[in-house]
Parts: C-alpha cells; sequence; structure tokens
C-alpha cells in the first residue's frame, strides 16, 4: 500500500439545472505528487477546482483532506486548511499593485485588528517591510527583474509576468496543495515551459508540496506530472500515466472524435 | 504661494455679493483650472505634496483656519465653509464603504439624520456632554445601519443600491409621521457646549471677535482633520488593502481567505459612524432639524460629489465638496436647478474624466524613504 492520499474525492457531483458538470468523480492524490488532469473544454476540469475550493457547493460525493472531510467547506476555510489556486482566466486585482496582489494570498498571515492598523503605525509598517522582503524572495524565483518593480500596478505588466504573480499569491501562503487551473492560456510554448520549471523548483524547495494541474499543453503533462486523470462529460474516463492515457481508446475518442 | 492664492481665491468667492463677480470668479476658476491641467504647471507641486504629504495636510488646515479668521464678521461665509467641512467628513465616511469596500450606500443622507435626530434628542432630553452626544450620533447612525447589513450583504450591485434607496425613502416617512420626533415640523437643538464654550455667543477673544459660526468651523476642521487622519491610515494598512480586494474581485478575495461579510459590515459600520458624526455635528450648527433635510435627494449629493472628486481619494472628494457646496448657494441663477447641476456635473465627469478630478493614487504602504 502506498502512503495515505493528500486528497480523497468521492462520487464528487455537481450539476447547473439539467446539466451535469462534474459526475460522480473518484480521485486521489498522493502527497508530494503532481497530477495532471485533462480533457476536452467543457469537461468538468474547471468545476473540479470551484467545487473543491467551496466556490460551488458539491451536490453529492465528499471530499477529504489530509483525512480530514472539507466538502460544505468556505472558500476561506479550504484556503485556510492549506489549498490555493490559480485561476484560468487571470484574476489579478489589476488597479493593485503586485506587491498588494501578493499580501491578498498572504492574507492569513496579516494583522487585521482595527488597533493595530490605525495606531500601531511602527510595528504595521515592520510587518509591512518584513512582507515586502519576504513577498519579493519568493518572486525573485520567478522573475528578478519583476520583484523590483513590485510597487507597480498589476494591469501594466504583461501576461507571462501576470501569470507568474498569480502563481507566487497562491504560494505565498505556503499552501499543502496548489491547484493550477491552466497557467499556460495565453502563453507561448517557452514560457510554459519556463514557468512549469520555476513552479517545480519551488515545489522542489517547499519539499511537500502537491500540485493538480489542468493544461491542455500535453507536453506539459507529459513532462511534469507522474499521473493523469482525464475528464469528459464530467466523468472519468480514464487515468494513469501520460503514456497511458494518451493510448487509451476511450481518451483518443473523447479527444478526436474517433468511431 | 499656490495656497495663499487658494486662500484668497476661496475668501474672495465666499465674499462676493453680485452675481457678475461671483460668476467671473468661478469662469477665472475653471479657466485656471483647465490650463494648469493642461499644462501640467501644478504636477511639481502634487509631487511634492505627495513626498511630504504631513506638511501638505498640515498647510491645508492652516489654509482652513485662516479662511475662516478672514471670514470671521462674515456669518453667511463662515456658515458655508462649516457646511463644507461637514460635507467633507461625511463624504469621507462614505468614501470607506463605496470606494474601499465598493459597499454602494444611497442612503447617506439617512444616516447623517440618523446621527442629528440623535443629537436632538439627546441634547433635548439629557445632560450627556455634547461632545458625548456627537459620539452618540455616530454609534446610532452605525447600529441603524445594521438594519441594512443582511439585505446588502445579499444582493449586489444595482440590487444593493435598490435597498438603500428604499431604506432613504422609509427613513424619511419614519420622520414625518414619527410625532416623538417632531413630526413633519422637526425638533429645535439646545445650544451646543463643549466645556466652558458656549457655541451660539460670538466669538470675543480679546482682539479677535467674530460671528458664532467661526466656533462651529473650528470644531469642524478638527473633526475633519481627525477623521481624515483616521480614513488615510485605514487605507494605507491591511485593513484597506482587503476592502480593497474584496471590492475589485470578490470570488479571488474569498478563495484567499478573506471574509467577504466581515470587510463588508466593517466599512458599512465605519462608514456610517463617521457620516452620524458629521450628521450630529451639522445639527447642531443648524439648531433645528426636519425631515426635509434627509431626503433621498440629500443622500445623492455626497454620492455626486464622491464620483465628482475621484472615488478612493480624500482629497479629491475635498476638492469636490466645495464646488458642489459652494457653486449652487453663491450662484443664485442655478440654486433652483442645483441637482440638475449635480446630475449634468456626474455626466459630463462620467464621459471625461471617469477616473474623478483627482484621481486615486497607489496605496502608498512603504513611506519612501528619505
Amino acid at each position: 500500500m502506498s502512503a495515505p492520499a493528500l486528497l480523497t474525492c468521492r462520487g464528487l457531483t455537481r450539476r447547473f439545472g439539467g446539466v451535469v458538470a462534474l459526475d460522480g468523480l473518484d480521485l486521489e492524490v498522493q502527497p508530494g505528487s503532481v497530477l495532471g488532469l485533462i480533457g476536452p473544454n467543457g469537461s468538468g476540469k474547471t468545476t473540479f477546482f470551484n467545487v473543491l475550493t467551496g466556490l460551488f457547493p458539491a451536490d453529492a460525493g465528499e471530499s477529504r483532506f489530509a483525512s480530514a472531510p472539507i466538502t460544505r467547506l468556505r472558500p476561506q476555510a479550504v484556503y485556510r486548511i492549506g489549498i490555493a489556486r490559480t485561476f484560468q482566466r487571470s484574476r489579478l486585482c489589476l488597479p493593485l499593485s503586485i506587491f498588494e496582489n501578493l499580501m491578498v494570498g498572504n492574507h492569513q498571515r496579516l494583522d487585521h485588528g482595527l488597533w493595530f492598523n490605525l495606531v500601531r503605525r511602527g510595528r504595521l509598517a515592520r510587518q509591512i517591510g518584513e512582507s515586502y522582503e519576504t513577498a519579493r524572495a519568493l518572486l525573485r524565483i520567478f522573475d528578478p527583474p519583476l520583484a523590483d518593480r513590485m510597487m507597480e500596478p498589476a494591469g501594466r505588466i504583461p501576461m507571462i509576468d501576470r501569470r507568474r504573480v498569480e502563481v507566487c499569491r497562491a504560494l505565498i501562503s505556503r499552501p499543502k496543495l496548489l491547484l493550477l487551473d491552466e497557467p499556460s492560456a495565453g502563453m507561448t510554448h517557452e514560457e510554459t515551459v519556463r514557468l512549469m520549471d520555476d513552479i517545480l523548483q519551488v515545489k522542489h524547495e517547499l519539499g511537500d508540496l502537491t500540485i493538480i494541474l489542468i493544461e491542455h499543453e500535453m507536453s506539459v503533462i507529459e513532462r511534469v506530472t507522474a499521473r493523469c486523470v482525464v475528464l469528459n462529460y464530467g466523468r472519468k474516463i480514464a487515468e494513469g500515466t501520460y503514456a497511458e492515457v494518451s493510448h487509451d481508446p476511450g481518451v483518443r475518442q473523447a479527444y478526436l472524435g474517433l468511431e | 504661494m499656490v495656497t495663499a492664492i487658494a486662500v484668497a481665491f476661496a475668501w474672495s468667492l465666499l465674499r462676493a455679493e453680485s452675481q457678475g463677480a461671483i460668476a467671473a470668479l468661478i469662469g477665472l476658476a475653471v479657466a485656471a483650472g483647465f490650463v494648469l491641467l493642461r499644462t501640467r504647471l501644478l504636477d511639481p507641486l502634487a509631487q511634492a505634496a505627495v513626498r511630504d504629504e504631513r506638511f501638505a495636510q498640515r498647510l491645508a488646515v492652516l489654509a482652513v483656519a485662516a479662511l475662516a479668521l478672514l471670514l470671521r464678521e462674515d456669518d453667511f461665509g463662515l456658515l458655508l465653509l462649516a457646511r463644507v467641512l461637514i460635507m467633507i467628513v461625511a463624504c469621507l465616511g462614505l468614501n470607506v464603504q463605496f470606494g474601499y469596500a465598493g459597499v454602494v450606500n444611497f442612503a447617506g443622507a439617512s444616516f447623517f439624520g440618523v446621527g442629528g435626530y440623535t443629537a436632538a434628542v439627546l441634547a433635548r432630553a439629557t445632560a450627556l456632554p455634547h461632545l458625548l452626544v456627537l459620539l452618540a450620533g455616530g454609534v446610532t447612525a452605525a447600529l441603524a445601519g445594521t438594519v441594512l447589513l443582511l439585505p446588502i450583504l445579499r444582493t449586489r450591485g444595482h440590487y444593493a443600491a435598490l435597498i438603500t434607496i428604499a431604506f432613504a425613502l422609509l427613513f424619511r416617512t419614519f420622520l414625518e409621521v414619527n410625532d416623538a420626533l417632531g413630526g413633519p415640523q422637526g425638533l429645535k437643538l439646545p445650544e451646543m457646549r463643549i466645556g466652558p464654550v458656549r457655541f451660539n455667543d460670538s466669538v470675543d477673544l480679546g482682539p479677535l471677535e467674530g460671528y458664532f459660526y467661526l466656533k462651529y468651523a473650528a470644531v469642524a476642521l478638527v473633526l475633519l482633520a481627525l477623521c481624515f487622519l483616521v480614513v488615510q491610515r485605514l487605507e494605507r494598512s491591511w485593513i484597506g488593502l482587503a476592502l480593497d480586494a474584496v471590492r475589485i474581485d470578490e470570488i479571488a478575495a474569498a478563495t484567499f481567505g478573506l471574509d467577504i461579510a466581515r470587510w463588508k459590515i466593517a466599512a458599512f459600520v465605519i462608514g456610517n459612524f463617521i457620516i452620524g458624526v458629521a450628521g450630529a455635528l451639522s445639527a447642531f450648527m443648524i439648531g433645528f432639524i426636519a425631515p426635509n433635510n434627509y431626503s433621498f435627494a440629500e443622500s445623492l449629493i455626497p454620492v455626486s460629489i464622491l464620483l465628482l472628486g475621484g472615488i478612493g481619494n480624500p482629497w479629491g472628494l475635498s476638492l469636490a465638496a466645495a464646488i458642489v457646496i459652494l457653486l449652487p448657494e453663491k450662484l443664485q441663477i442655478i440654486q433652483e436647478y442645483r441637482f440638475l447641476m449635480f446630475a449634468g456635473m456626474v455626466v459630463l465627469i462620467l464621459l471625461f474624466r471617469p477616473v474623478g478630478l483627482v484621481p486615486r493614487p497607489m496605496r502608498r504602504l512603504l513611506e519612501p524613504r528619505p
């Protein structure tokens, strides 16, 4: 037997009216692994993330994280137990600076008391300074020049940098499980490869980081994931290494529409 | 130098009697503003103000104090000045709600009124020190706001706006039918006293003589300085960041552990408190309050001030409050059409300068190192 799974889902189901976006999904993720989640558009990959993080409640089934049930938790609570995510369409707060965006991810570690924030300005300034260094150190791994421009608005930097900032925002809270929703969207092949290399480097430094990766770029999936789960119409149609699933007739049919 | 010009301009505007002179002065200001915007002559000045903001703030307080002293014999001018100051305070409260947390509030005048009526009732019926009565005005306004919390948290955008509009309409009707609060006739307030200072006596300090509104203007200035400081510190803290994150993207904020409801409630309560205190002071100053002062239409004034000045910028809304209050009072021909004018200004600003006259700058979390 392998070690107990970090994340276990059993029969996870989510309906939107008559559409079953997620249909009885069973899934296990081992700690420290990288799981690829693939499937055609509309197959329920992002819905899975949304259900897992509590944005949409599940209609049936359950999910457990480190053997604690998380099915009914609100997004805030899911984040607090160590699951952080990025969004398919970048959801940075564009008018805010890069640093501020990273601090939104770091929210949990900051002191939000009224007295602290209004009166203890010296201590607040120190906490801001420390957070700045933490954020800078993390961002340096991804993009050293960007780390020196952290006070610029996030809306002014190119797409690839926004992706990096978004990944950093998810990583700065030191999550145990990182959900990456198509980090390559809108990026070139080389940029995607570099971003994934950086993520793997951080994973290596953090030691026990586990990742679920939604990705359309199959070369990325092949390179970084040990195991893949293939979804179609909300159901799991295949599971295994990339080599296994890519030769699975059901998967080929789902992607290519072969008879 | 610029400050002196601004003071001189405000003084002559407040003193000017003839409509022609006023129109000329306003035309001059508009032209000057346009030229300055185009030539960017003010940019180095703005940068200096940003570099040493504390100095700029002190200068502004001094300028207002100087203006009040210059006007000491002019009761109407002083009253207008104090009204502008109080309106800025109320707008600061609305700014916390609308500008930072994105909680719409079209019932600003209602919470202003809650503060005012609280002051009236407490000052008539109890011997509570009037400084505490001002605070009580804020507290009751914040409490009255809790009625709206549940519907506001459950709705978004236009629907939340409609709920506050409904509250504003209900509030005025409530005042009109409530005989304990004077009904449509309203309530008279006793003289405000803080310690030995009696606010309705004229100022007479040795060489310094002046109309009694001078004292109200002084209190309003102190209150404004305090609220300005609090709101600015609030913005430049983790709290301000959390409020911004909630406003810009609720889903992203929730995903990173921010409690949406908590921050919206916090902003709404803090904002209403500030609005309530301003309302209490205003009620004391005017000495008489009636439901008509707190109608829904009045609630639109602070909202237009916010849009005009630049949402989220305390400096901008101060400028806009002065424009919105003074313009119709001084130019009597547009007095009748003032709501038309506000609407027109808001439309123009949204069309041509949607960020407002003085757009909100980036937050300064890290103080610039000398």
